[in-house]
């Protein structure tokens, strides 16, 4: 007997076949599998739809960029590589661990092509993979189990640590390399001792390594070997395949199916109801998410996808002031409740309670800024501004909202601001005698002109940001724009008023302003105000196209139509902070910052969060209204960024940002050392 | 247990800019956008939450013309289950006693186990719950912040001066005015108002309740308002102007100049 005997012939005892046991396994495993998946897709089948099947070039796309290409993993380097490693070692060791449970019942199976070179080419890739996974994993295991980085610490409230479940898995794997390679290295090292030859095996790999180390073992002992790691194998395999769906290693399945599904439009929120007409909205009996039923499949797929990485948490600008949110665990508290609410066996429970009253609080939910930070970061594409409004529209409907919302909501309802003003003094900010002596500002009900400048409430009504309106209206006379507003017809863009989950009264709002808009018949919309701009070119439909102050400029200084004068303050150290709702939501990084380079002598330097990873002031809209629990502000972090960065200036392009860095620089007790600026403001000294 | 709760429709002091009129005898109210007392609301609430523990009903009742039916939409919203407009020519220029003798009239015509009022309104007097208590013969607390809710009786908290907190047991029927604080309101929107717009509510008039048209209104107020205005700058008071930035600024100086900085 010259080669050694693989699991297909192989008798235990002499007598009973291994291939029996080969063929059972995977039927056991198989059907295991099967019926796990169809009680974790109980859910998904009773959840609210979603549509999902639209821009499917986009979503190939995504599914080429960040699920195959893994293009967000190195923003975190180290975790980032090694997930790469064990990602790619996981698809080019797919091919062989089926080929491997088939090789059981059938002897020297390969799959068709696989059987002359490029077989070579493959074992020898393969066995790479194999040796570069397992240092991945333990590696991982060592960050894990010993250094423990911060980001995966569990918190009290939210939990028991997940460390052991993690390291649990990477021995899983562990176990699963390690034995494929000694399959392969027994009957290498048996094959070398009956004949003294030596078939090339890429060197240093875990089969190379493993075959010198049996070199001398006897046959007997390495057929033994030879079928105890085939089985070892084949056990881990399917135990792993039906372990997967029950914890955050689901994602090795989901992960192709949450990416292709994943958002593809920015800046925009989902509907109340995917299929129902905004005019229908009255028919509906419920509003937003209140029992776990009432999220969409894909968002309670996006609950199974969930690897707990806490890269999410790790950039939420709410987690890091210490408020009660922390997005990681919006999703892992309601995956446990699926988890238990759909057991594998027996009934399907219902725990009849709103999710904010059982597995969530409200004032987790509203701490949200909807800054996009998390959703920009998670390599899975998993999404929560979507969800935080719908778990907000809940709440609305069924009256929960805080006294300190109450007020700027029934304001926004009665006045359109949120303010309570009185809807003439809406345009009261042009009729300041300096400004108006300069510039006369055309309302366009009556008047015509081919731009609209849409202020919006806060730069309307704010004393101190209604210098973003004049600033604005200058440049834009300067850039020879032919432009008006709306004046006492304007009403608040809504961008918050949606996203904190008021539906129907951004329904109006919307209405109203699309009415007045449409009636001017501008060509164009201008506005200063990135929440504007975003509910205005994402959320609202049929208007003209939609310009921020920062793209005009830009473009004006690139056609010559605005000539900027040298820095007036050249000692100053100038940095522009990117507000969400420009960067993120809408992906304008650097117009405002090629106008600012535009100025020269001006000395800018970079925040080290800047552009996607640009940290949230503090919000906008309604939540300058809300009372938040926090241990500090997100202005307050902001401004010691810029700070650390050695700024003097923080130039941003959104009065909120305005509003909330001026705040913090006072809280900050850096009065005298540093000042924000809007970029409006900036632009408008220089100009020549 | 059946509720009911006088509320009334009022200028909102958070969204409006109050101005006297040309005459100078009342608001100038051209512009004026209106809501619903935010002590009635405290109180509906209220109403709302002893239902939710011990069944009953929310009634809620106002005086006033046809656009006061947007107050009790409102509550209706919320969760009050019933709503009864009072509205008669001959009710307008009531005083205190004239709007407690209508409500009166009507209360009577029902069965409620407990009264409730806000402690006071916007540009009101507080004097209706009392007088409203006084008519029915029924016993009377005000300024509650708090209700227990009993066999037969209740227990009333009140804030006294200095932040002390009393404890009454009082028993129902009876009628309490209620104090803002005592709950967290909930929120109404658009939606929940449209959802209540076609709920039919009862309209009645001074015949409907059955009360001589000369004993309110204008005729049968006891209380005129003769005068409205701005009082005069006293001896020693100044009104600072200018933009927020220039009066805080002035301020400091001034501050600084009398020694208090």
């Amino acid at each position: 007997m010259t080669s050694i005997i693989g699991p297909a012939s192989y008798k235990f005892f002499g007598v009973f076949p291994a291939a029996l046991l080969s063929f059972i396994l995977p039927i056991i495993g198989i059907g295991c599998f099967t019926y796990i998946m169809a009680r974790r897709i109980a859910p998904l089948v009773r959840a609210n739809p979603d549509n999902r099947f639209d821009h499917i070039g986009k979503r190939i796309q995504n599914l080429i960029v960040i699920w195959l290409g893994q293009m967000r993993q190195p923003r975190y380097m180290l975790a980032g590589v090694l997930h790469i490693v064990i990602f790619a070692g996981f698809l080019i060791l797919s091919i062989r661990s089926v080929s491997l449970v088939i090789i059981g019942f059938s002897d020297g199976f390969v799959f068709p092509g696989l059987g002359g070179g490029l077989g070579l080419v493959y074992n020898f890739i393969k066995d790479y993979a194999a040796t570069f996974v397992l240092i991945a994993c333990i590696v991982a295991a060592v960050r894990r189990g010993i250094y423990k980085p911060k980001r995966y610490a569990v918190p009290e409230k939210y939990g028991k640590d997940h460390t052991a479940e993690a390291v649990f898995v990477l021995g899983i794997i562990s176990t699963l390399m390690i034995s494929e390679s000694l399959f392969e290295a027994t009957e290498a090292a048996f094959e070398f001792q009956k004949t003294g030859e030596t078939h090339f095996l890429a060197p240093l790999t875990l089969v190379w390594i493993f075959r010198a180390m049996l070199s001398s073992v006897s046959p007997n002992v390495l057929q033994g070997l030879h079928i105890f790691f085939y089985y070892v194998h084949d056990l881990a395999f399917f135990f792993f395949l039906c372990f997967l769906p029950m914890g955050k290693h689901f994602h090795v399945i989901t992960s192709i199916f949450n990416v292709f599904f994943m958002r593809v439009q920015k800046g925009n929120i989902k509907p109340v109801k995917y299929g129902i007409a905004d005019d229908k909205l009255d028919d509906l009996t419920s509003f937003g998410v209140k029992k776990l039923e009432d999220f969409t499949w894909k968002h309670m797929l996006d609950f199974y996808s969930c690897a707990d990485c806490g890269r999410c948490s790790d950039q939420c600008p709410a987690n890091a002031v210490g408020r009660p949110l922390s997005p990681r665990f919006i999703t892992i508290k309601a995956r446990d409740l699926i988890f238990k609410n759909y057991p594998m066996s027996g009934e399907i429970y219902d725990s009849g309670k709103l999710l904010v009253q059982d597995i969530y609080t409200e004032d987790e939910i509203w701490s949200c800024t909807t800054c996009g930070a998390c959703e920009e970061e998670c390599p899975l594409g998993i999404e929560y501004i979507d969800k935080m409004v719908d778990l907000r529209r809940g709440m609305v409907d069924e009256g929960l909202v805080p006294q300190s919302l109450q007020k700027p909501m029934k304001a926004l309802e009665k006045r359109g601001n949120p303010y309570g003003k009185m809807e003439k003094k809406r345009a009261e900010w042009a009729e300041d005698k300096e400004f108006s002596a300069l510039c006369q500002v055309k309302d366009l009900d009556g008047e015509t002109a081919d731009t609209l400048y849409f202020v919006d409430s806060i730069t309307s009504y704010d004393d101190n940001i209604q210098n973003i309106a004049r600033k604005t209206s200058l440049i834009l006379k300067k850039a020879g724009v032919d432009f008006g507003i709306l004046g006492k017809l304007e009403k608040d863009s809504g961008n918050e008023v949606l996203r904190f989950g008021e539906e129907m009264l951004y329904q109006d709002l919307k209405s109203q302003n699309t009415e007045a808009i449409l009636e001017t018949g501008v060509k164009q919309i201008i506005t200063s105000d990135p929440h504007a701009y975003n509910a205005l070119k994402n959320d609202y439909k049929g208007l003209p196209p939609v310009k921020h102050i920062s793209q005009v400029v830009a473009q004006k200084i690139r056609t010559g139509e605005l000539d900027l004068k040298p820095c007036l303050n050249p000692e100053k150290v100038y940095v522009y902070h990117d507000p969400c709702y420009l960067g993120r939501h809408n992906g304008i990084y650097e117009d405002p910052r090629q106008a600012l380079d535009a100025i020269e002598g001006l000395n800018r330097v970079e925040l080290e969060k800047s552009r996607d990873r640009s940290f949230c002031c503090g919000g906008g809209g309604l939540m300058l209204f809300y009372e938040p629990e926090e241990e500090t502000r997100m202005g307050v972090l902001r401004v010691n960024m810029a700070a650390e960065a050695g700024a003097t200036v923080i130039v941003t392009a959104c009065p909120f940002c305005l509003v909330n860095i001026q705040d913090a620089i006072k809280v900050a007790g850096k009065e005298g050392q540093m000042e924000a600026l809007d970029f409006t403001e900036l632009i408008e000294q220089h100009l020549v | 247990m059946e509720i009911l709760v006088c509320v009334k429709r009022v200028p909102d002091t958070a969204e409006n800019e109050f101005e006297l009129n040309g005459a100078g005898n009342d608001l100038d109210r051209d512009d004026l956008v209106y809501s619903v007392n935010e002590w009635d609301n405290y109180a509906v609430e209220e109403a709302i939450q002893i239902v939710d523990k011990v069944g009953g009903n929310v009634t809620v009742i106002t005086v006033g013309d046809s656009e006061s039916e947007e107050v009790l939409r409102r509550e209706m919203a919320m969760g009050a289950n019933n709503g009864i407009l009072l509205s008669d020519d001959a009710f307008e220029g009531s005083d205190g006693k004239g709007i407690a003798a209508i409500l009166k009239a009507e209360i009577e015509k029902g069965k409620y186990d407990l009264i409730l009022t806000g402690a006071q309104a916007d540009e009101g007097a507080g004097q209706v719950g009392g007088m409203l208590a006084a008519m029915l013969d029924l016993p009377y607390a005000s300024l509650v912040n708090k209700i227990e809710v009993g066999e037969g009786k209740i227990k009333v908290g009140r804030e006294i001066e200095g932040g002390n907190q009393e404890m009454n047991e009082i028993s129902l029927p009876c009628v309490l005015s209620i104090q803002t604080g005592i709950n967290e309101p909930r929120y109404v929107g658009i939606r929940g108002i449209r959802k209540v717009a076609g709920v039919e509510i009862p309209v009645k008039s001074a015949s409907d309740l059955g009360i001589a048209a000369d004993s309110i209104g204008k005729a049968g107020a006891k209380t005129k308002r003769i005068d409205y205005f701005v009082p005069d700058l006293g001896a020693g008071a100044e009104m600072l102007e200018g933009s927020t930035d220039e009066i805080i600024a002035k301020l400091i100086e001034k501050l600084k100049a009398k020694g208090g900085l």
